[in-house]
């Protein structure tokens, strides 16, 4: 391979995992729709499904675009199999009760909000960039929302307190592998293209602590720290996941809907 | 999605005549009624059932096409799908507002609808087993829903007149978007095209029975008409949404699942097939293929969220509590 061939790889790789986590994350809020605690919920999770799959239809437009090989972003977002799927395990986690799927919803938008805020104000690439306007905005609303309710459901009732803190035994150890950097990422955090994942850690990380404590939370211990995703080494879940969302594409292929 | 024509209507009123005569005269010069007026018990009855089952049905038709969501085909329609079925609880959640501004609760309302008490539109209680059936339900369902609301934007209840226009500029939209679905499928391969015909032949009749029984047979119409809450009869509005929709279906090449159907010159209407009223009364009755699924779902909805909610209450309190506190 060349050096600017390399370069787009490395790109395309990047832009692809972006856009799996969200697609993912996506799917899973997407469940909730009909069947929130209030009907407020069912509008706020529907929006929250609809940003996060807006924003990976986006990214697989994009990295179908670099790669320029024929693929079709619902070729790129519903014809893989598991180990090209490179999301992080944490947004594959299955929704449990309503603390888990906001607390997932913390987690992710407290490492997205700033991740896209450094894209939009920084990024060499002019598409990403755009998409992070964007994705800024949004992300800063997931952050606000879930935040409100962990913070709602720790300073709540002791069932809802009970409920949060299992979540952040059941979660937290998923965290880590948000900062680990992919070669690809770590390529294009290089190139000025995308943030050093690693730098996001300290802003996360106050974010976390300062909603814990609004909540009575504690910032638990991890002792191991759950990784594997980004080299497409997925949970149990992932293989049902894509078994719904594949479903149609393989069942009637190549038919446009 | 849409009002039925309203089951189990209750316009018994005890007024005196002066003053149902001075109430009829504000809905004769085409006054809009609003929540602190004073109307009849019976107009306020009606209304908050109406507008009730209206509500319910908006959330209960979430169901059907939720349950395509994990399975759309491409990005394009899920998203649309998603925002549809968001649009939907929208509905609902400003039509419970409108329906307590007649002094019933939000809550209340939901039990009675778990209860089995309140009605919603019968359509729900049917299953969507293939996609095909998401374009059918927003070609005809959402089609149907939009000939009942024209008219209840001028209904003479204010919150819901205003309601309704906005609720029906985004049905149309859905009508439409269900409709680009099914064009999509029946120009397609031979699976496609057979999968919208199949989708059709099972919701065009439950689609017309959405307006409700016959005029003859239905039986708080009168009522309803003179209250101008109602402007059109079942029948009427039936025609009109028969009339509008068979030239679509031919338009893609599909058959609608009615033999007797056909246009007649004189009328300058489509004749239509009996409708089977055994079958829309059993679903009304409880005995469609899902009715018990829908309210279950609802209900697992519901008591699963009880703590949430309890949580909010409860963190609202302590707020409150420490504001206090630290004055
Ligand atoms: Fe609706
Ligand atoms: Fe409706
Ligand atoms: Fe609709």
């Amino acid at each position: 391979m060349t050096g600017v061939a390399i370069v787009h790889s490395h790109l395309f790789e990047a832009v692809l995992q972006l856009a799996d986590d969200h697609l993912i994350l996506g799917h899973r809020v997407s469940e909730w729709c009909g069947h929130a605690p209030m009907l407020e919920e069912d509008l706020g999770l529907a929006n929250m499904a609809l940003d996060l799959l807006g924003q990976s239809r986006a990214l697989y437009a994009y990295a179908a675009e670099i790669e320029d090989a024929g693929r079709s972003e619902d070729d790129l977002a519903f014809l893989r199999v598991e180990r090209q799927y490179q999301n992080c395990l944490l947004v594959e986690r299955p929704n449990g009760d309503f603390a888990h799927s906001i607390l997932r919803q913390l987690y992710f938008a407290a490492f997205m909000h700033p991740f896209w805020h450094h894209v939009a104000a920084n990024s060499s690439d002019e598409t990403l960039r755009g998409i992070a306007g964007k994705a800024e905005k949004e992300m800063a609303y997931h952050l606000r929302h879930s935040a409100e309710w962990v913070v709602r459901l720790g300073d709540g009732t002791d069932e809802s307190a009970k409920r949060v803190k299992e979540a952040v035994d059941a979660l937290h150890h998923y965290t880590d592998e948000l900062f680990q950097g992919s070669s690809a990422m770590t390529a294009c955090a290089e190139n000025g293209v995308l943030p050093d994942v690693e730098t996001l850690r300290p802003s996360w990380t106050s974010t976390i602590a300062d909603v814990f404590a609004h909540g009575q939370l504690a910032m638990p211990e991890v002792a191991h720290p759950q990784t594997g995703g980004r080299m497409g080494e997925h949970g149990e879940e992932m293989g049902h996941i894509l078994h719904e969302l594949q479903y149609m594409q393989r069942t009637y292929p190549n038919l446009q809907w | 999605m849409y009002s039925q024509g309203l089951i189990g209507a209750d316009s018994q009123t005890e007024e005196t005549q002066e003053f149902l005569d001075a109430f009829q005269a504000r809905i004769d010069a085409e006054e809009k009624i609003e929540p602190n007026d004073p109307m009849p018990e019976g107009y306020r009855r009606t209304l908050v059932r109406m507008i009730g089952q209206h509500a319910h049905s908006e959330i209960v038709g979430m169901l059907p096409e939720g349950n395509w969501i994990t399975r759309a085909p491409t990005l394009r329609r899920k998203i649309a799908l998603i925002a549809k079925v968001q649009d939907e609880g929208g509905h609902g959640l400003y039509l419970y507002s409108a329906a307590e501004t007649l002094g019933v609760s939000r809550e209340q309302m939901t039990e009675e609808l778990l209860s089995g008490k309140a009605k919603y539109s019968s359509i729900f209680n049917y299953p969507t087993p293939t996609w095909a059936d998401i374009g059918a339900i927003g070609w005809l369902v959402d089609g149907a829903a939009i000939m009942n609301q024209i008219p209840l934007c001028r209904c003479s209840f204010g919150p819901y007149a205003r309601a309704m226009i906005r609720v029906c500029k985004e049905e149309s939209f859905h009508q439409r978007q269900g409709y680009e679905i099914m064009m999509q499928l029946a120009h397609g391969s031979k699976a496609q095209k057979d999968m919208a015909q199949d989708a059709l032949n099972r919701w065009w009749w439950p689609s017309l029975m959405m307006f409700g029984p016959h005029d003859a047979d239905s039986e708080h119409g009168d009522q309803s008409m003179a209250w101008k809450i109602k402007r059109f009869t079942n029948d009427e509005l039936r025609q009109k949404f028969i009339d509008a929709t068979v030239p679509q279906a031919e338009f893609i090449g599909l058959t609608m699942p009615d033999p007797d159907l056909k246009w007649n010159e004189e009328s300058g209407h489509y004749d239509h097939g009996s409708i089977d009223w055994d079958e829309f009364w059993r679903v009304v009755k409880g005995g469609g293929r899902m009715n018990r699924d829908r309210i279950a779902a609802r209900r697992k909805a519901w008591d699963d969220g009880a703590w949430v909610r309890e949580a909010a209450v409860v963190h609202a309190e302590k707020q409150a509590t420490r504001k206090v506190a630290a004055e």
